[in-house]
Protein backbone atom coordinates (compact mmCIF):
# COMPACT_ATOMS: atom_id res chain seq x y z
CA UNK A 1 0.00 0.00 0.00
CA UNK A 2 0.89 3.60 -0.66
CA UNK A 3 2.17 6.02 2.33
CA UNK A 4 -1.40 7.06 3.78
CA UNK A 5 0.67 10.09 5.52
CA UNK A 6 1.14 12.16 1.94
CA UNK A 7 4.66 14.12 2.72
CA UNK A 8 3.40 17.26 3.85
CA UNK A 9 0.90 15.86 6.62
CA UNK A 10 3.78 13.52 7.51
CA UNK A 11 5.81 16.46 8.14
CA UNK A 12 3.70 18.39 10.02
CA UNK A 13 3.11 15.13 12.20
CA UNK A 14 6.36 15.04 12.69
CA UNK A 15 6.55 18.23 14.07
CA UNK A 16 3.77 18.05 16.69
CA UNK A 17 5.42 14.58 18.25
CA UNK A 18 8.35 16.42 18.57
CA UNK A 19 6.76 17.72 21.54
CA UNK A 20 6.61 14.22 23.24
CA UNK A 21 8.27 14.13 26.52
CA UNK A 22 8.27 10.57 27.60
CA UNK A 23 8.37 7.26 25.82
CA UNK A 24 4.58 5.69 25.12
CA UNK A 25 3.92 2.22 23.72
CA UNK A 26 0.70 1.37 21.11
CA UNK A 27 -0.67 -1.81 21.50
CA UNK A 28 -2.39 -2.95 18.86
CA UNK A 29 -4.72 -5.55 18.46
CA UNK A 30 -6.01 -7.22 14.54
CA UNK A 31 -7.07 -10.40 13.39
CA UNK A 32 -5.53 -9.02 10.06
CA UNK A 33 -8.53 -9.06 7.93
CA UNK A 34 -11.44 -6.75 10.13
CA UNK A 35 -12.57 -3.88 8.24
CA UNK A 36 -9.78 -1.44 7.94
CA UNK A 37 -7.38 -3.44 9.96
CA UNK A 38 -4.71 -2.85 7.44
CA UNK A 39 -5.03 0.54 6.85
CA UNK A 40 -5.03 1.01 11.40
CA UNK A 41 -2.19 -1.20 11.62
CA UNK A 42 -0.52 0.98 8.52
CA UNK A 43 -1.41 4.28 10.52
CA UNK A 44 0.16 3.26 13.57
CA UNK A 45 3.49 2.30 11.31
CA UNK A 46 3.62 5.41 10.02
CA UNK A 47 3.39 7.44 12.93
CA UNK A 48 5.92 5.33 15.00
CA UNK A 49 8.31 6.05 12.34
CA UNK A 50 8.09 9.54 12.70
CA UNK A 51 9.03 9.69 16.80
CA UNK A 52 11.21 7.88 18.29
CA UNK A 53 9.50 8.06 21.49
CA UNK A 54 6.61 5.41 20.21
CA UNK A 55 6.65 2.01 20.29
CA UNK A 56 4.07 -0.25 18.63
CA UNK A 57 3.47 -4.06 19.60
CA UNK A 58 1.15 -5.84 17.27
CA UNK A 59 -1.15 -8.57 19.22
CA UNK A 60 -3.26 -11.28 17.20
CA UNK A 61 -6.40 -11.33 18.37
CA UNK A 62 -8.14 -13.63 19.51
CA UNK A 63 -4.82 -15.61 20.28
CA UNK A 64 -3.68 -13.10 22.35
CA UNK A 65 -5.77 -14.23 25.59
CA UNK A 66 -4.34 -11.98 28.20
CA UNK A 67 -3.47 -9.11 26.59
CA UNK A 68 -6.81 -8.98 25.28
CA UNK A 69 -8.30 -10.11 28.73
CA UNK A 70 -6.08 -6.89 30.30
CA UNK A 71 -7.20 -4.38 28.34
CA UNK A 72 -10.62 -4.99 27.69
CA UNK A 73 -10.56 -5.67 23.46
CA UNK A 74 -14.09 -6.44 22.30
CA UNK A 75 -13.80 -5.51 19.16
CA UNK A 76 -10.64 -5.38 16.27
CA UNK A 77 -9.21 -3.08 15.17
CA UNK A 78 -8.67 -1.57 18.28
CA UNK A 79 -5.29 0.22 20.10
CA UNK A 80 -4.57 1.01 23.41
CA UNK A 81 -1.70 3.43 24.45
CA UNK A 82 0.33 2.84 27.60
CA UNK A 83 2.69 5.33 29.77
CA UNK A 84 6.77 5.15 29.84
CA UNK A 85 5.91 2.05 32.96
CA UNK A 86 4.46 0.68 31.02
CA UNK A 87 0.38 1.66 32.50
CA UNK A 88 -2.68 1.50 31.08
CA UNK A 89 -4.23 4.43 31.92
CA UNK A 90 -7.54 3.68 29.75
CA UNK A 91 -7.19 5.02 26.91
CA UNK A 92 -8.69 2.58 23.97
CA UNK A 93 -9.26 3.26 20.05
CA UNK A 94 -11.37 1.18 17.65
CA UNK A 95 -11.53 2.13 14.57
CA UNK A 96 -8.91 4.10 12.66
CA UNK A 97 -8.25 7.49 13.57
CA UNK A 98 -8.08 8.96 10.53
CA UNK A 99 -9.59 12.18 8.67
CA UNK A 100 -10.36 14.64 11.72
CA UNK A 101 -9.95 12.13 14.12
CA UNK A 102 -6.70 12.11 13.96
CA UNK A 103 -6.57 14.90 16.00
CA UNK A 104 -7.59 12.99 18.97
CA UNK A 105 -5.00 10.60 18.07
CA UNK A 106 -2.03 12.98 17.98
CA UNK A 107 -3.27 14.95 21.07
CA UNK A 108 -3.41 11.31 23.05
CA UNK A 109 -0.13 10.56 22.32
CA UNK A 110 1.12 14.60 23.49
CA UNK A 111 -0.73 13.84 26.57
CA UNK A 112 0.20 10.49 27.49
CA UNK A 113 4.06 10.99 27.13
CA UNK A 114 3.37 13.64 29.93
CA UNK A 115 2.31 17.00 28.53
CA UNK A 116 -0.65 17.26 30.29
CA UNK A 117 -3.62 20.03 29.97
CA UNK A 118 -3.86 22.59 32.22
CA UNK A 119 -7.27 22.67 34.21
CA UNK A 120 -8.76 24.49 36.31
CA UNK A 121 -8.32 23.44 40.35
CA UNK A 122 -11.90 23.00 41.22
CA UNK A 123 -12.24 20.49 38.03
CA UNK A 124 -9.57 19.26 38.70
CA UNK A 125 -10.86 18.32 42.44
CA UNK A 126 -13.75 16.98 40.43
CA UNK A 127 -12.07 14.17 39.12
CA UNK A 128 -9.86 13.20 41.35
CA UNK A 129 -13.15 12.23 43.61
CA UNK A 130 -14.39 9.80 41.03
CA UNK A 131 -14.56 6.60 42.99
CA UNK A 132 -16.50 4.49 41.05
CA UNK A 133 -15.67 2.49 37.91
CA UNK A 134 -16.78 4.41 34.91
CA UNK A 135 -17.49 3.38 31.26
CA UNK A 136 -17.00 6.24 28.58
CA UNK A 137 -17.68 5.21 24.41
CA UNK A 138 -17.64 7.98 22.17
CA UNK A 139 -18.91 7.10 18.50
CA UNK A 140 -17.40 9.69 15.73
CA UNK A 141 -17.24 9.86 12.09
CA UNK A 142 -13.67 10.55 10.09
CA UNK A 143 -15.78 13.63 8.87
CA UNK A 144 -17.48 14.76 11.91
CA UNK A 145 -14.85 18.44 12.90
CA UNK A 146 -16.47 17.94 16.58
CA UNK A 147 -15.65 14.63 17.26
CA UNK A 148 -12.00 15.09 18.20
CA UNK A 149 -12.39 17.23 20.85
CA UNK A 150 -15.18 15.18 22.37
CA UNK A 151 -12.74 11.93 22.38
CA UNK A 152 -9.64 14.24 23.69
CA UNK A 153 -12.06 15.08 26.62
CA UNK A 154 -13.03 11.56 27.54
CA UNK A 155 -9.34 10.31 26.85
CA UNK A 156 -8.30 13.20 29.52
CA UNK A 157 -10.62 11.81 32.08
CA UNK A 158 -9.40 8.27 31.71
CA UNK A 159 -5.86 9.71 32.13
CA UNK A 160 -5.99 11.93 35.10
CA UNK A 161 -8.05 9.15 37.15
CA UNK A 162 -7.68 5.35 37.30
CA UNK A 163 -11.48 4.38 37.56
CA UNK A 164 -12.26 5.72 34.34
CA UNK A 165 -11.72 4.44 30.76
CA UNK A 166 -12.37 5.95 27.70
CA UNK A 167 -12.85 4.06 24.32
CA UNK A 168 -13.24 5.72 20.75
CA UNK A 169 -15.37 4.63 18.62
CA UNK A 170 -15.27 5.02 14.84
CA UNK A 171 -19.29 4.25 14.28
CA UNK A 172 -18.95 3.22 10.05
CA UNK A 173 -16.39 0.68 11.14
CA UNK A 174 -18.56 -0.94 13.83
CA UNK A 175 -22.56 -0.65 12.69
CA UNK A 176 -23.73 -3.55 15.03
CA UNK A 177 -22.61 -1.55 18.34
CA UNK A 178 -23.59 1.53 16.11
CA UNK A 179 -27.39 0.08 15.63
CA UNK A 180 -27.13 -1.37 19.74
CA UNK A 181 -26.56 2.31 21.11
CA UNK A 182 -28.93 3.80 18.73
CA UNK A 183 -26.18 6.06 16.92
CA UNK A 184 -27.34 8.51 14.28
CA UNK A 185 -25.44 11.30 15.14
CA UNK A 186 -22.06 12.42 16.35
CA UNK A 187 -20.28 12.83 18.82
CA UNK A 188 -22.39 10.77 20.61
CA UNK A 189 -21.12 9.91 24.42
CA UNK A 190 -22.26 6.77 26.05
CA UNK A 191 -21.21 6.68 30.25
CA UNK A 192 -21.56 3.29 31.66
CA UNK A 193 -23.71 2.19 29.04
CA UNK A 194 -26.68 4.26 30.22
CA UNK A 195 -26.17 8.22 30.18
CA UNK A 196 -26.01 9.43 26.96
CA UNK A 197 -24.48 13.06 25.95
CA UNK A 198 -24.43 14.46 22.19
CA UNK A 199 -21.88 16.95 20.69
CA UNK A 200 -18.50 18.08 21.73
CA UNK A 201 -19.10 18.47 25.62
CA UNK A 202 -17.30 20.69 28.06
CA UNK A 203 -15.42 18.65 30.21
CA UNK A 204 -17.87 19.91 33.47
CA UNK A 205 -20.81 18.21 31.93
CA UNK A 206 -19.63 15.00 31.60
CA UNK A 207 -18.83 14.70 34.90
CA UNK A 208 -21.96 16.61 35.91
CA UNK A 209 -23.40 12.92 34.31
CA UNK A 210 -20.43 11.06 35.82
CA UNK A 211 -21.23 12.06 39.15
CA UNK A 212 -24.46 10.62 38.61
CA UNK A 213 -23.99 7.79 37.07
CA UNK B 1 -8.45 8.16 2.89
CA UNK B 2 -8.08 11.57 4.29
CA UNK B 3 -6.62 13.42 7.34
CA UNK B 4 -7.25 16.62 8.62
CA UNK B 5 -4.24 18.14 10.63
CA UNK B 6 -5.32 20.43 13.19
CA UNK B 7 -3.65 19.66 16.90
CA UNK B 8 -1.34 22.07 17.99
CA UNK B 9 2.45 22.33 19.45
CA UNK B 10 2.01 23.63 22.94
CA UNK B 11 1.98 27.61 23.27
CA UNK B 12 3.82 29.31 24.90
CA UNK B 13 1.28 32.51 25.85
CA UNK B 14 1.35 33.61 29.33
CA UNK B 15 4.22 35.53 28.04
CA UNK B 16 2.63 38.93 28.14
CA UNK B 17 1.01 40.37 31.01
CA UNK B 18 -1.06 42.90 28.74
CA UNK B 19 -1.74 42.35 25.45
CA UNK B 20 -3.02 45.04 22.94
CA UNK B 21 -5.67 43.10 20.51
CA UNK B 22 -6.75 39.98 21.51
CA UNK B 23 -8.77 37.99 18.89
CA UNK B 24 -11.37 35.85 20.38
CA UNK B 25 -12.60 33.87 18.46
CA UNK B 26 -10.67 31.07 15.65
CA UNK B 27 -12.72 31.49 12.44
CA UNK B 28 -11.77 33.96 9.18
CA UNK B 29 -12.27 37.13 11.30
CA UNK B 30 -10.49 36.32 14.37
CA UNK B 31 -7.65 34.90 12.32
CA UNK B 32 -7.53 37.93 9.90
CA UNK B 33 -8.05 40.72 12.47
CA UNK B 34 -4.65 38.68 14.36
CA UNK B 35 -2.90 38.63 11.53
CA UNK B 36 -3.67 42.54 10.95
CA UNK B 37 -2.99 43.61 14.17
CA UNK B 38 0.15 41.97 14.24
CA UNK B 39 1.15 43.62 11.49
CA UNK B 40 0.78 46.63 12.77
CA UNK B 41 3.03 46.01 15.37
CA UNK B 42 0.18 45.35 18.28
CA UNK B 43 0.84 42.41 20.99
CA UNK B 44 -1.33 40.22 19.72
CA UNK B 45 -2.99 36.68 20.98
CA UNK B 46 -5.73 34.48 19.33
CA UNK B 47 -7.60 32.95 22.02
CA UNK B 48 -10.18 30.05 20.64
CA UNK B 49 -11.84 27.06 21.30
CA UNK B 50 -11.13 25.47 17.80
CA UNK B 51 -9.63 26.80 14.65
CA UNK B 52 -11.45 27.33 11.44
CA UNK B 53 -14.88 28.22 12.89
CA UNK B 54 -17.84 27.45 10.71
CA UNK B 55 -15.71 26.41 8.11
CA UNK B 56 -15.17 23.11 9.82
CA UNK B 57 -18.90 22.54 8.96
CA UNK B 58 -18.47 22.94 5.40
CA UNK B 59 -16.90 20.14 2.84
CA UNK B 60 -15.81 23.03 0.19
CA UNK B 61 -15.37 26.55 -0.50
CA UNK B 62 -15.71 27.97 -4.08
CA UNK B 63 -16.38 31.74 -3.18
CA UNK B 64 -12.98 32.85 -1.93
CA UNK B 65 -11.38 34.52 -3.81
CA UNK B 66 -8.21 33.35 -5.48
CA UNK B 67 -9.70 29.79 -4.66
CA UNK B 68 -12.06 28.46 -7.52
CA UNK B 69 -12.71 25.42 -5.16
CA UNK B 70 -10.44 24.69 -1.96
CA UNK B 71 -11.24 21.89 0.46
CA UNK B 72 -12.76 23.88 3.31
CA UNK B 73 -10.07 22.23 5.48
CA UNK B 74 -7.07 23.40 2.88
CA UNK B 75 -8.14 26.64 3.22
CA UNK B 76 -8.06 27.01 6.96
CA UNK B 77 -4.88 25.21 6.83
CA UNK B 78 -3.34 28.22 5.20
CA UNK B 79 -5.32 30.76 7.37
CA UNK B 80 -3.85 28.95 10.36
CA UNK B 81 -0.47 28.65 8.72
CA UNK B 82 -0.34 32.47 7.77
CA UNK B 83 -1.27 33.75 10.97
CA UNK B 84 1.57 31.10 12.50
CA UNK B 85 3.99 32.45 10.06
CA UNK B 86 3.68 35.66 11.69
CA UNK B 87 4.15 34.12 15.81
CA UNK B 88 1.18 35.09 16.72
CA UNK B 89 0.04 33.27 20.40
CA UNK B 90 -3.02 30.50 19.44
CA UNK B 91 -4.39 29.61 22.68
CA UNK B 92 -6.66 26.79 22.42
CA UNK B 93 -6.40 24.98 25.60
CA UNK B 94 -8.44 27.31 27.57
CA UNK B 95 -12.09 28.12 27.51
CA UNK B 96 -12.97 31.70 28.81
CA UNK B 97 -15.93 31.90 31.23
CA UNK B 98 -16.11 35.70 31.77
CA UNK B 99 -15.37 39.28 30.37
CA UNK B 100 -15.44 42.21 32.52
CA UNK B 101 -13.53 45.49 31.44
CA UNK B 102 -12.04 48.02 33.63
CA UNK B 103 -10.98 51.72 32.61
CA UNK B 104 -8.33 50.49 30.25
CA UNK B 105 -8.44 46.78 29.75
CA UNK B 106 -10.40 44.36 29.27
CA UNK B 107 -10.12 40.83 31.90
CA UNK B 108 -10.80 37.56 30.33
CA UNK B 109 -11.10 34.66 33.01
CA UNK B 110 -9.90 31.61 31.45
CA UNK B 111 -11.26 28.26 33.03
CA UNK B 112 -7.75 27.19 34.21
CA UNK B 113 -8.66 29.72 36.68
CA UNK B 114 -5.63 32.19 34.74
CA UNK B 115 -6.52 35.58 33.51
CA UNK B 116 -5.44 37.37 30.35
CA UNK B 117 -5.47 41.17 29.91
CA UNK B 118 -5.86 43.38 27.01
CA UNK B 119 -6.23 46.86 25.55
CA UNK B 120 -8.24 45.95 23.03
CA UNK B 121 -10.74 42.96 22.28
CA UNK B 122 -11.99 41.42 19.07
CA UNK B 123 -15.49 39.40 19.45
CA UNK B 124 -15.58 36.87 16.53
CA UNK B 125 -17.00 33.90 18.36
CA UNK B 126 -19.50 33.50 15.16
CA UNK B 127 -22.27 31.48 15.87
CA UNK B 128 -23.96 28.14 16.30
CA UNK B 129 -26.74 26.32 14.22
CA UNK B 130 -30.22 27.85 14.64
CA UNK B 131 -33.05 25.37 15.35
CA UNK B 132 -36.68 25.28 13.54
CA UNK B 133 -38.25 25.88 16.73
CA UNK B 134 -40.81 23.02 16.23
CA UNK B 135 -42.15 20.20 17.98
CA UNK B 136 -40.64 16.98 17.61
CA UNK B 137 -37.25 18.91 17.26
CA UNK B 138 -35.22 18.76 20.63
CA UNK B 139 -36.64 15.34 21.70
CA UNK B 140 -35.37 13.56 17.99
CA UNK B 141 -32.22 15.43 18.09
CA UNK B 142 -29.54 12.74 17.61
CA UNK B 143 -32.50 10.19 16.37
CA UNK B 144 -32.43 11.51 12.85
CA UNK B 145 -32.27 15.52 13.32
CA UNK B 146 -28.77 16.65 12.84
CA UNK B 147 -27.47 20.16 12.73
CA UNK B 148 -23.78 18.27 11.27
CA UNK B 149 -24.48 17.16 7.68
CA UNK B 150 -20.82 16.01 6.89
CA UNK B 151 -20.89 14.24 10.70
CA UNK B 152 -23.95 12.44 9.89
CA UNK B 153 -24.55 11.90 6.64
CA UNK B 154 -22.65 8.37 6.63
CA UNK B 155 -25.83 7.17 9.49
CA UNK B 156 -28.45 7.37 6.51
CA UNK B 157 -26.96 5.63 3.27
CA UNK B 158 -29.53 4.30 1.42
CA UNK B 159 -32.44 6.28 3.58
CA UNK B 160 -34.47 9.51 2.63
CA UNK B 161 -33.74 12.51 4.66
CA UNK B 162 -35.07 16.13 4.31
CA UNK B 163 -32.94 19.20 4.60
CA UNK B 164 -34.32 22.37 5.91
CA UNK B 165 -33.09 25.34 4.63
CA UNK B 166 -32.77 27.52 1.50
CA UNK B 167 -29.73 28.74 1.57
CA UNK B 168 -26.31 28.02 0.51
CA UNK B 169 -25.81 26.07 3.64
CA UNK B 170 -28.82 23.93 2.97
CA UNK B 171 -28.21 23.31 -1.05
CA UNK B 172 -24.16 22.18 0.31
CA UNK B 173 -25.92 19.63 3.09
CA UNK B 174 -28.13 18.42 0.37
CA UNK B 175 -25.55 17.72 -2.13
CA UNK B 176 -23.39 16.02 0.37
CA UNK B 177 -26.04 13.99 0.94
CA UNK B 178 -27.18 13.07 -1.91
CA UNK B 179 -24.06 11.02 -2.13
CA UNK B 180 -25.60 9.18 0.27
CA UNK B 181 -28.76 8.92 0.48
CA UNK B 182 -31.04 7.25 -1.68
CA UNK B 183 -32.89 10.23 -1.92
CA UNK B 184 -33.24 14.13 -0.07
CA UNK B 185 -35.70 16.67 -0.20
CA UNK B 186 -34.86 20.00 0.03
CA UNK B 187 -37.62 21.87 1.91
CA UNK B 188 -37.86 25.43 2.42
CA UNK B 189 -40.53 27.77 3.91
CA UNK B 190 -39.92 30.88 0.55
CA UNK B 191 -38.17 30.72 -2.17
CA UNK B 192 -33.87 30.00 -2.75
CA UNK B 193 -31.86 32.10 -1.14
CA UNK B 194 -28.44 30.43 -2.10
CA UNK B 195 -26.32 31.47 -5.00
CA UNK B 196 -27.42 30.41 -8.92
CA UNK B 197 -24.19 28.41 -9.50
CA UNK B 198 -24.94 25.93 -6.21
CA UNK B 199 -28.51 25.69 -7.36
CA UNK B 200 -27.51 24.90 -10.94
CA UNK B 201 -25.84 22.00 -9.51
CA UNK B 202 -28.38 21.50 -7.10
CA UNK B 203 -31.27 20.95 -9.95
CA UNK B 204 -28.24 18.19 -11.70
CA UNK B 205 -28.94 15.93 -9.13
CA UNK B 206 -31.47 12.98 -9.83
CA UNK B 207 -32.22 12.17 -6.25
CA UNK B 208 -32.70 15.67 -4.75
CA UNK B 209 -36.17 16.70 -5.10
CA UNK B 210 -37.50 20.11 -3.76
CA UNK B 211 -40.54 21.53 -2.05
CA UNK B 212 -40.11 25.68 -1.96
CA UNK B 213 -43.26 27.95 -0.16
CA UNK B 214 -43.20 24.63 2.92
CA UNK B 215 -42.96 24.72 5.92
CA UNK B 216 -41.71 22.42 8.72
CA UNK B 217 -44.59 22.26 11.46
CA UNK B 218 -43.57 19.26 13.19
CA UNK B 219 -41.16 16.29 13.23
CA UNK B 220 -42.84 12.97 14.08
CA UNK B 221 -41.07 9.69 15.50
CA UNK B 222 -41.20 7.46 18.62
CA UNK B 223 -37.41 6.94 19.28
CA UNK B 224 -36.50 7.79 15.66
CA UNK B 225 -37.63 10.71 13.06
CA UNK B 226 -40.04 9.10 10.84
CA UNK B 227 -42.04 11.94 9.04
CA UNK B 228 -42.54 15.72 8.43
CA UNK B 229 -45.88 17.52 8.81
CA UNK B 230 -45.44 19.90 5.66
CA UNK B 231 -47.73 22.85 5.56
CA UNK B 232 -47.89 24.59 2.26
CA UNK B 233 -47.83 28.24 2.35
CA UNK B 234 -49.84 29.04 -0.47
CA UNK B 235 -52.50 27.10 0.39
CA UNK B 236 -52.57 25.78 3.83
CA UNK B 237 -52.83 22.10 3.24
CA UNK B 238 -50.82 20.07 5.57
CA UNK B 239 -49.66 16.53 4.68
CA UNK B 240 -46.56 14.01 6.03
CA UNK B 241 -43.68 13.78 4.24
CA UNK B 242 -41.96 10.32 5.62
CA UNK B 243 -38.45 10.66 6.31
CA UNK B 244 -35.38 9.16 8.05
CA UNK B 245 -33.88 12.27 8.94
CA UNK B 246 -34.21 15.66 9.07
CA UNK B 247 -30.78 18.03 8.52
CA UNK B 248 -31.94 21.52 9.42
CA UNK B 249 -29.76 24.73 7.87
CA UNK B 250 -31.65 27.55 8.40
CA UNK B 251 -28.73 29.54 9.49
CA UNK B 252 -26.91 30.60 12.68
CA UNK B 253 -27.26 32.12 16.15
CA UNK B 254 -25.02 34.48 17.11
CA UNK B 255 -22.49 33.30 20.42
CA UNK B 256 -22.95 36.16 22.49
CA UNK B 257 -23.04 34.74 25.95
CA UNK B 258 -19.88 36.01 26.91
CA UNK B 259 -21.03 39.67 25.36
CA UNK B 260 -24.44 40.39 26.51
CA UNK B 261 -24.21 42.47 29.58
CA UNK B 262 -21.38 44.27 27.37
CA UNK B 263 -22.51 45.87 24.36
CA UNK B 264 -25.97 46.40 22.66
CA UNK B 265 -27.26 44.00 20.66
CA UNK B 266 -30.32 43.90 17.91
CA UNK B 267 -33.66 41.78 18.28
CA UNK B 268 -32.06 39.31 16.65
CA UNK B 269 -29.40 39.13 19.45
CA UNK B 270 -26.38 39.95 16.92
CA UNK B 271 -24.00 42.50 18.21
CA UNK B 272 -24.53 46.12 16.86
CA UNK B 273 -21.44 47.72 15.05
CA UNK B 274 -20.73 50.48 12.83
CA UNK B 275 -18.64 50.94 10.03
CA UNK B 276 -15.50 50.75 12.05
CA UNK B 277 -16.13 47.40 13.49
CA UNK B 278 -16.91 49.23 16.79
CA UNK B 279 -19.36 48.34 19.58
CA UNK B 280 -20.79 49.63 22.01
CA UNK B 281 -18.58 49.67 24.37
CA UNK B 282 -15.14 51.51 23.75
CA UNK B 283 -12.08 49.11 22.74
CA UNK B 284 -14.31 46.31 22.06
CA UNK B 285 -14.58 45.64 18.37
CA UNK B 286 -16.89 42.47 16.26
CA UNK B 287 -16.74 40.74 13.34
CA UNK B 288 -18.58 37.97 11.46
CA UNK B 289 -21.88 36.06 11.63
CA UNK B 290 -21.68 37.37 15.57
CA UNK B 291 -22.22 41.27 13.88
CA UNK B 292 -25.65 42.58 12.60
CA UNK B 293 -24.23 42.70 9.55
CA UNK B 294 -26.57 40.37 7.35
CA UNK B 295 -24.25 38.10 4.88
CA UNK B 296 -22.21 34.85 6.46
CA UNK B 297 -19.45 34.58 4.77
CA UNK B 298 -16.16 33.49 5.25
CA UNK B 299 -14.35 36.91 2.90
CA UNK B 300 -16.85 38.98 4.75
CA UNK B 301 -16.02 37.89 7.85
CA UNK B 302 -12.12 37.98 6.99
CA UNK B 303 -12.37 41.41 6.03
CA UNK B 304 -14.31 42.82 8.78
CA UNK B 305 -11.59 41.03 10.87
CA UNK B 306 -8.98 42.86 9.68
CA UNK B 307 -10.51 46.61 9.68
CA UNK B 308 -11.43 45.85 13.36
CA UNK B 309 -7.59 45.43 13.77
CA UNK B 310 -6.49 48.36 11.72
CA UNK B 311 -9.30 50.54 13.74
CA UNK B 312 -7.96 49.16 16.70
CA UNK B 313 -4.76 50.03 15.97
CA UNK B 314 -5.65 53.66 15.17
CA UNK B 315 -7.90 53.71 18.32
CA UNK B 316 -4.29 53.38 20.32
CA UNK B 317 -2.62 54.97 18.42
CA UNK B 318 -4.61 58.31 19.59
CA UNK B 319 -4.69 56.87 23.18
CA UNK B 320 -1.01 57.06 22.80
CA UNK B 321 -1.23 53.13 23.67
Amino acid sequence: MPNLFPKDVADQIKSILAEMRDPITILYFTDGTCNTCLETGQLLQETKALSDKIALDVKRYPDAKAEIERYGIDRVPSFVLLDKDGRYRGVKFSGIPAGHEINSFLSALLEMSGLTPELGKETLRRIESIQKPIDIKVFVTLGCPHCPGAVQTAHRLAMLNSHVKSEMIEAQTFPDLSRKYQVSGVPKIVINDRYELLGDQPLENLLDLIEKA
Amino acid sequence: MFFTLETKKTDGWMDHPLYDFIALGGGPAGLNGALYAKRKGLLTAIVAQDLGGQMKNTAFVDNYLGFENIEAEALIRQFVDHVKSLNIPIITSVRVTAITKSTDEFLLTLDNGKVLRTKTLLAALGGSPKKLGIPGEDRLYGKGVSYCATCDAPFFKDKHVAVAGGGNSAVEAALDLAKWASKVSIVHRSRFRADQTLLDKLFQVPNIEIHLETQITEILGQTAVESLRLSDKPTGTERLLKVDGLFVEIGNIPNVSLFKDLVRLNEAGEIIVNGAQETSLEGLYAAGDITNQPFRQIIIAAAEGAKAALWASNYLNKKGK
